[in-house]
């Protein structure tokens, strides 16, 4: 219980990883609230990578974590800008209006 | 002792505000709870003995992630209480999709080890007697040089697509137009009338 091993920091991704698949299902219709539920299960991936890397002396996995954390700004980025478009456009963000789009 | 009381206190932390984030009824709560946790797995990589990450972690996701997240909460003037309606009836499938997910984690992770050849495979061995930051900035800039090159241009294109998408041309602003006022030349505009005097204009 005090020896803090690898599948301590792995039991606690899997937990972080877990809310982050139950978010996206709680806020089925809040863009927002989804797109923070996949920045928790980015989280949980990269302390994932980083305690292998960490336990296993390679750190191959600490240079992943941090590509996966460029990929992740990325993607709040363009996620958040076609939010804004979408919302001068409709005027709401609710996910069912999203699945109406077309071309 | 001490590590294990501060990762309990991390850990524990961490997990409170992540669910505190899907369960907010405020976005503006959810983004404030997001900070928390990123600041919490900060904690926890530091822990790990990888600052440079826990750095990095702090900068772009407290620093820019989460508050491009505030600034577009805030800005969307949005019903939140009309997103909310109805959301408890998904409460069920996501308990059971997120458990059943959860049973399966945690059963791999409590029976799985390390095979012994496993320390031989190590891409990149972590260094002797190297700080963190010193090791991964040897190794991005000589191992992994192309794959930093392409997690830049992924930025730029992700730069550029989002400037392109939120920019808009507003035809109905009128703009000062420094070339038009410079270009106009006192002949095009102005001309000189003969007024004959006493008779007004």
């Amino acid at each position: 219980m005090l020896e803090i091993g690898l599948s301590h920091y792995l039991s606690l991704a899997a937990i972080l990883f877990t809310l982050g698949v139950f978010g996206i299902f709680l806020n089925r219709k809040n863009v927002i609230v989804i797109l923070m539920s996949i920045e928790l299960m980015l989280l949980a991936v990269n302390i994932n990578l980083v305690s292998f890397s960490s336990f296993l002396n390679d750190l191959a996995g600490q240079v992943f974590a941090m590509f996966v954390l460029t990929v992740a700004a990325a993607e709040a980025a363009i996620g958040l800008a076609i939010l804004v478009i979408f919302f001068r456009n409709r005027g709401s963000i609710a996910v069912e209006d999203i699945s109406t789009l077309k071309g | 002792m001490f590590e294990a009381l501060a990762f309990y206190v991390f850990a524990s932390v961490l997990v409170a505000s992540a669910l505190m984030v899907i369960t907010a009824r405020n976005p503006v709560h959810s983004v404030l709870f997001l900070i928390l946790s990123f600041f919490n797995a900060a904690g926890l990589f530091v822990l790990l003995g990888a600052e440079f990450i826990a750095m990095i972690l702090v900068i772009v996701y407290v620093g820019a992630v989460a508050v491009l997240f505030l600034f577009v909460v805030m800005m969307l003037d949005i019903s939140f209480a009309d997103l909310r309606k109805g959301a408890m009836q998904y409460v069920p499938v996501g308990l059971i999709a997120g458990g059943i997910l959860l049973l399966e984690l945690i059963s791999i992770f409590a029976a799985w080890q390390f095979s012994p050849e496993a320390s031989k495979n190590a891409a990149a061995p972590t260094p002797e007697g190297v700080e963190n930051t010193v090791a991964l900035g040897r190794l991005i800039y000589t191992d992994y040089v192309f794959a930093f090159q392409a997690a830049g241009m992924v930025l730029l294109v992700a730069m550029i697509g989002a400037i392109v998408l939120t920019h808009r041309q507003r035809p109905d602003v009128r703009r000062q137009k420094v070339s038009a006022q410079n270009a106009r030349r006192p002949e095009d505009v102005l001309e000189i009338q003969k007024i004959s005097s006493n008779s007004g204009v």
